[in-house]
């Protein structure tokens, strides 16, 4: 047991050297002078300049850079932003819970709906039912999601005015951050009111997030499902004359999850791209619209070590999946 | 529970002759409703793309002062001369759509293009030298997988800089994986199969064997895999328009188009609706062609489904 996650975080080292080369190389590839890029148009006196020089260390050869970079961020030293002048672990850390929080919702908006629409739809194969919802499955599975996100907030927001446009809290609020998690946070207060207001922010970005998710796992339910279905253990529980509801939820569906969870948890990377595009339409401050915004400020170093803290993120779950999966099948764990 | 039996019978009768791949192909693809409406569509896609100049009724630049935000011609104070209205510079929405479609489709071409063929190139080198390079080759592919796709699409434009140009070469770098894992997984296969030993043997040398020999039999998952990946190099790009990252203003590229679209969701819906709509069709109609293709190439695959 001890050996196979050994073995499993062995082989994602070097995947991690790489991405630390791919955000190190990030910031040399932006073509010319890096300093003069960041800064503008603005006049830069040569004292000003070597002083960035120095801070950034770019007047080193690359490979001390790159020793200094690495050193740095195995210290949690993930750079500074020029904008703000904070570092960006700090940063990141501060609106990371936004974007747990929208991905968690999300994914259970996803799951809630998936599941059960793939369990139909594998029941019933062949019917309209099947068709109807298969049809909705491709459909969300081709979603422009900026553009649903867009759409959604037409009918819901300014037709019905169900739903706020944008933010995670009606403005009156003023909400301590205990745990960052606003639906939390609001409880904690126990103001009146404030978590009806963060839950009318979060119901549309959770849906919008939630959509090709729940595409991806009505999909996948329905293929588990109609493998399982086709056993003979399931002919025998027929043949012992159990309920058809017995049959596919005790029976069938539990055998079918395995592949399903595979796939739940390799949609964090959907997840977290699609909070990109999400985070910009509600203006939700999480660390997709962070990221965006700081592109089109110019602040390499907050963008650097955002795609770095994001892709060691996702590798990290990745690995979390892979050796979870080993403790539950132990196939799996003894496999070469 | 049970599938009916199908038999085919040839119509020349006498001797049993199998029809040709391509017949064959055909029969099977033309069996599934949804695939051939979305070739349809798609073809009427292209149609408009490559004659857009002359089927459009107005210049997708073109700004009408006099007509801004029309509505379209089925709405009250829509009229013939937009029939999908205009947007807030007055500019004609069908116009747009209809020379949106070339860059739509130039984008898939060459992205797909650009990573398809070094795509099968590396997976082809992975799988005949397995140790060092493949190793090598095969690693690089999983740091590039370590991020989501438009994550990694986005960084690149980052660095390159926002435009059309950058979007294009950012999806082909973001899904170079995929084809070089299907392409050395598929190759993989093929080499321990008897026809390759036999080649092998008659003295085919390293080149022959990759490209003449196996490369043909590991096409179908590549094209079934090439047409996904147009669909995504489409919503790739939209989406980065749309984040301001990818094709430019004034240029009418579909995902371009919305990102201006926001401001006007409370007055005027079709500027909003119609360019989405247009993404939306296109990438489904992508994803079924896909679907039926993968059914109709690979048999094997169908039985799972």
């Amino acid at each position: 047991m001890f050996s196979f996650i050994l073995r499993r975080i062995a082989v994602v080292i070097p995947t991690f050297i790489g991405v630390t080369l791919l955000a190190f190389a990030l910031i040399h590839m932006i073509p010319g002078d890096p300093i003069l890029v960041m800064m503008g148009e603005r006049q830069i006196d040569p004292e000003f300049y070597r002083a960035a020089m120095q801070r950034l260390g770019l007047d080193q050869p690359l490979y001390v850079q790159y020793g200094h970079y690495v050193l740095n961020v195995l210290q949690g030293n993930f750079g500074q932003s020029i904008v703000t002048q904070e570092p960006v672990l700090s940063e990141f850390l501060k609106l990371f819970p936004a974007t747990v929080e929208l991905s968690l919702c999300a994914m259970m908006f996803a799951c809630a709906i998936g599941l059960p629409a793939g369990m139909l739809a594998a029941t019933r194969r062949g019917t309209v039912i099947d068709h109807v919802t298969m049809g909705g499955a491709l459909t969300g599975y081709s979603m422009p999601i900026f553009w649903w996100g867009l759409i959604l907030i037409m009918l819901f927001s300014v037709h019905l005015g169900w739903t706020p446009v944008s933010g995670r809290i009606a403005l009156e609020y003023d909400i301590n951050p205990v745990t960052g998690f606003m639906l939390i946070d609001t409880l904690i207060s126990g103001e009146e009111g404030a978590f009806k207001s963060a839950l009318h922010h979060l119901v549309l970005p959770a849906v919008v997030l939630g959509t090709i998710p729940m595409a991806v796992i009505a999909r996948m339910t329905r293929s588990a499902m109609l493998e399982v279905l086709r056993e003979d253990y399931i002919r025998t529980a027929r043949a012992k004359g159990l309920g058809r509801t017995r049959i596919v939820i005790v029976h069938a569906l539990r055998n079918a999850l395995m592949p399903v969870v595979t796939v739940i948890g390799l949609q964090v990377g959907t997840l977290l791209a699609g909070a990109v595009l999400t985070e910009t339409i509600f203006s939700w401050p999480g660390i997709g619209k962070w990221l965006i915004d700081s592109i089109s400020r110019r602040d390499y170093p907050v963008v650097q070590g955002g795609i770095l803290l994001i892709a060691t993120l996702v590798i990290s779950v990745n690995l979390l999946v892979d050796i979870l999966y080993g403790v539950i099948n132990p196939r799996i764990r003894h496999a070469r | 529970m049970s599938t009916p039996i199908q038999t085919t019978l040839n119509d020349s009768g006498g001797a049993l002759s199998y029809p040709s791949p391509l017949k064959e192909f055909w029969q099977s693809f033309s069996a599934n409703l949804g695939a051939l409406i979305a070739l349809i569509f798609f073809g009427l896609l292209v149609i408009a793309a490559l004659f857009a100049p002359w089927l459009a009724p107005h210049s997708p630049i073109e700004q009408y002062r006099d007509a801004l935000l029309t509505p379209p011609v089925w709405v009250n104070g829509g009229s013939w001369l937009h029939i999908m209205g205009t947007d807030e510079l007055g500019r004609d929405i069908l116009s747009r759509l209809m020379h949106g479609a070339r860059l739509s489709l130039m984008i898939g071409v060459v992205s797909v293009a650009l990573s398809m063929l070094p795509g099968i190139v590396l997976g082809l080198l992975a799988a005949f030298y397995p140790k060092m390079l493949g190793n090598g080759i095969m690693r690089l592919m999983d740091i590039m997988l370590a991020l989501p796709s438009l994550l990694l699409a986005v960084a690149v434009v980052a660095v390159l800089g926002p435009g059309l140009l950058n979007t294009m070469l950012a999806i082909a770098i973001v899904s170079l994986p995929s084809y070089v894992r299907l392409a050395r997984a598929s190759a993989m296969t093929e080499l321990n199969k008897d026809y390759v030993v036999a080649s092998r043997l008659a003295g085919a040398g390293k080149l022959r064997l990759m490209f003449n020999t196996v490369l043909p039999n590991c096409m179908a998952p590549l094209i079934v895999q090439g047409t996904l990946g147009f669909s995504s190099a489409i919503l790739d790009a939209a989406a980065l328009g749309f984040l301001g990252l990818g094709a430019q203003p004034p240029l009418p590229e579909w995902g371009t188009m919305l990102a201006s679209a926001r401001d006007y969701i409370d007055s005027a819906w079709w500027v909003v609706t119609m360019p989405g709509v247009t993404i939306l069709l296109t990438v489904v109609a992508l994803n079924l062609l896909g679907d039926g293709l993968r059914d109709a190439l690979d048999p094997k695959l169908k039985k799972l489904a």
